[in-house]
């Protein structure tokens, strides 16, 4: 059952976005983003989409996969949408009792719903391309002058790997106990809201033990093999950066270029 | 408390590139009472198999039919099965939550919405049943020891009265004394109670001693499904598969290569000693009175490893 969130996880294939320099997805990625902020008409929009359908192509990922991933998220996309396009004032279009849809609001809520679709598919191409240990390390690496005000790029960077390494197994762990407590008689999905938080005292408590227990294993391996931190750690693979990922960057800023001119030429 | 599988396949994330066939087209059929060894190599589906016995994994096709019921009907009530079909998880001591080991325990039967006074029956019932001692049952279940801990997670299934009890490789890290201890009450309580016992396990020496029958899974299949004697007779497909068959097998048949009339079909120890003690009564009496004690020792090594050192 929890087996089907694909948001944040690594597709294994052979690809050269999979084989990019991690510094460069995740300033690439960063660079989008804020692209998806910037456009003031629909052309920008299209920019993107075929930058994005580009990478997307490149990354040998199939669509479908990353769309089930957005199945998660749909939720909040609609909560968005409709909020906006009831509560932005302007112009009114049509009035259903109380409520009100202006044009600004269709607008509104149109341009959200592309914003946030585009950007979701964006970065899971990012996490769907770059393994955990890879994106903590282009993060590390990418962070670095932050270390000379005082932020523990390290700890930091460890910390994150860690905790998206646990999430699978935490995932899983929390499955298990599931159906060992539904194998008990436990029922999770009936009765009203306080019975159904009681019921999951017997899957919370197991796993919180477990957690620690993990925790508590993992520090005494860490140990074991002399971790003290940051200071003076060499890499095994240190990142290089490639010919291809100066391509990378170049690609990116030529979108960046072409679609901010196009997206805020001023027509409408 | 039969249950019947009619054609039963898993898929494991169904329609993604990562879908994996858990189950392929299985067909088994487990009659009131028996004692049932499931083995197989890790991912070879029986865990995937017994999961769907208590209806917790969903067939991605064919039947399943328990007391001539299908369980997969609209109106057939999952609760009522899990009842009937207890199922001990590997490693079921991380389920435990519970403030003592006897609330734990009640846990179970009170789900099924029964009487304080019942559920507190049942759940010393079970408790007594796997050997836990009576000091231990208020006790914080987190301050247990590793064999004990398990003990009253099994219990903890065992309070709900099932019909037909699976036990997902119940002795797993257990040391060799809590593996004995822990299959010689499971049989005890097979004996006792006439409960249909399912057993997994991937170890053969485990499962010989205890179980009428034997279903061999590998990837997703069922390969033999017999008696044990049957089944080891295929030893050498046995080991292409990764599984092995008990070391008593190995030592008759390397015995009958070399010329002794001795019986392979000999499955457990003592059966091993009696037709190896016949055959060598056979062949020259004074020699075979010299020679079966130590022959007797030599195929039993895990129980008399002990007495050996001492000797030694």
């Amino acid at each position: 059952m929890l087996r089907d969130i694909t948001l944040g996880q690594y597709y294994q294939t052979e690809s050269v976005i999979h084989r990019l320099d991690p510094r460069v997805k995740l300033g690439g990625t960063l660079l989008y983003i804020i692209s998806l902020f910037l456009f003031r008409n629909f052309l920008g929009y299209v920019a993107a989409a075929i930058f994005l359908g580009i990478v997307i192509r490149l990354s040998h990922v199939p669509f479908r996969f990353m769309v089930k991933g957005m199945r998660a998220i749909l939720f909040l996309l609609l909560f968005t949408v409709v909020f906006n396009l009831f509560l932005t004032p302007g112009v009114p279009l049509v009035t259903l009792w109380k409520l009100t849809i202006t044009r600004e609001g269709v607008e509104m809520a149109v341009t959200i719903a592309i914003r946030l679709t585009m950007l979701i598919i964006g970065s899971s191409i990012m996490t769907l391309t770059t393994t955990p240990n890879n994106l903590t390390d282009g993060m590390e690496k990418g962070m670095h002058p932050l270390k000379w005000i005082g932020v523990p790029v390290h700890e930091v960077a460890m910390m994150m790997s860690i905790a998206l390494r646990f999430i699978p197994i935490l995932l899983e762990e929390t499955d298990k106990i599931m159906k060992a407590q539904i194998a008990r008689g436990a029922d999770f999905e009936s009765g009203s809201l306080i019975k159904r938080a009681r019921a999951l005292v017997p899957l919370l408590v197991p796993l919180f033990i477990s957690a620690f227990r993990r925790a508590n294993d993992l520090a005494m391996a860490m140990e074991s093999r002399c971790y003290r931190g940051g200071e003076g750690r060499t890499k095994m693979k240190p990142l290089v950066y490639k010919g291809r990922d100066r391509i990378g960057y170049l690609c990116v800023f030529l979108y960046l270029a072409v679609s901010i001119t196009v997206g805020r030429l001023p027509i409408f | 408390m039969s249950i019947i599988l009619d054609h039963v396949s898993y898929l494991y994330s169904a329609d993604t590139p990562l879908a994996v066939k858990a189950l392929d087209d299985v067909c088994l059929q487990i009659p009131d009472g028996e004692f049932v060894g499931v083995i197989g190599h890790t991912g070879s589906g029986k865990s995937t198999l017994v999961q769907h016995l208590n209806g917790l994994l969903k067939a991605s096709s064919g039947h399943i039919y328990v007391d001539g019921e299908d369980i997969y009907d609209k109106d057939y009530d999952r609760k009522m099965l899990r009842s009937k079909v207890g199922l001990v998880f590997q490693y079921p001591e991380h389920q435990l939550f519970e403030v003592d080991v006897f609330t734990d325990v009640c846990f179970g039967p009170k789900n099924l919405g029964l009487e304080k006074k019942e559920v507190e029956l049942r759940a010393y019932d079970a408790l007594r049943k796997v050997g836990l001692p009576d000091e231990l049952f208020y006790q914080s279940p987190f301050e247990l020891s590793g064999g004990q801990k398990r003990r009253a997670a099994i219990a903890g299934v065992l309070a709900m009265k099932p019909k037909v009890l699976i036990l997902d490789e119940p002795t797993a890290g257990l040391d060799p004394r809590g593996r004995d201890e822990i299959l010689g009450q499971i049989k005890e309580l097979q004996r006792s109670t006439g409960m249909t016992i399912l057993l997994v396990s991937h170890s053969m020496e485990d499962v010989a001693e205890y179980v009428d029958r034997i279903i061999v899974m590998n990837r997703g299949k069922v390969m033999y499904d017999d008696e044990p004697r049957e089944v080891f007779a295929h030893y050498r497909e046995l080991e292409e598969v990764g599984l092995a068959a008990p070391q008593v097998t190995y030592i008759l048949h390397a015995l009958k290569e070399r010329g002794f009339p001795v019986d392979v079909n000999a499955t457990t120890i003592g059966e091993a000693a009696e037709t190896i003690l016949r055959a060598m009564g056979k062949k020259d009496d004074r020699k075979a009175q010299r020679e079966t004690n130590p022959m007797q020792d030599a195929v039993d090594p895990a129980r008399s490893g002990n007495r050996q050192k001492q000797g030694l």
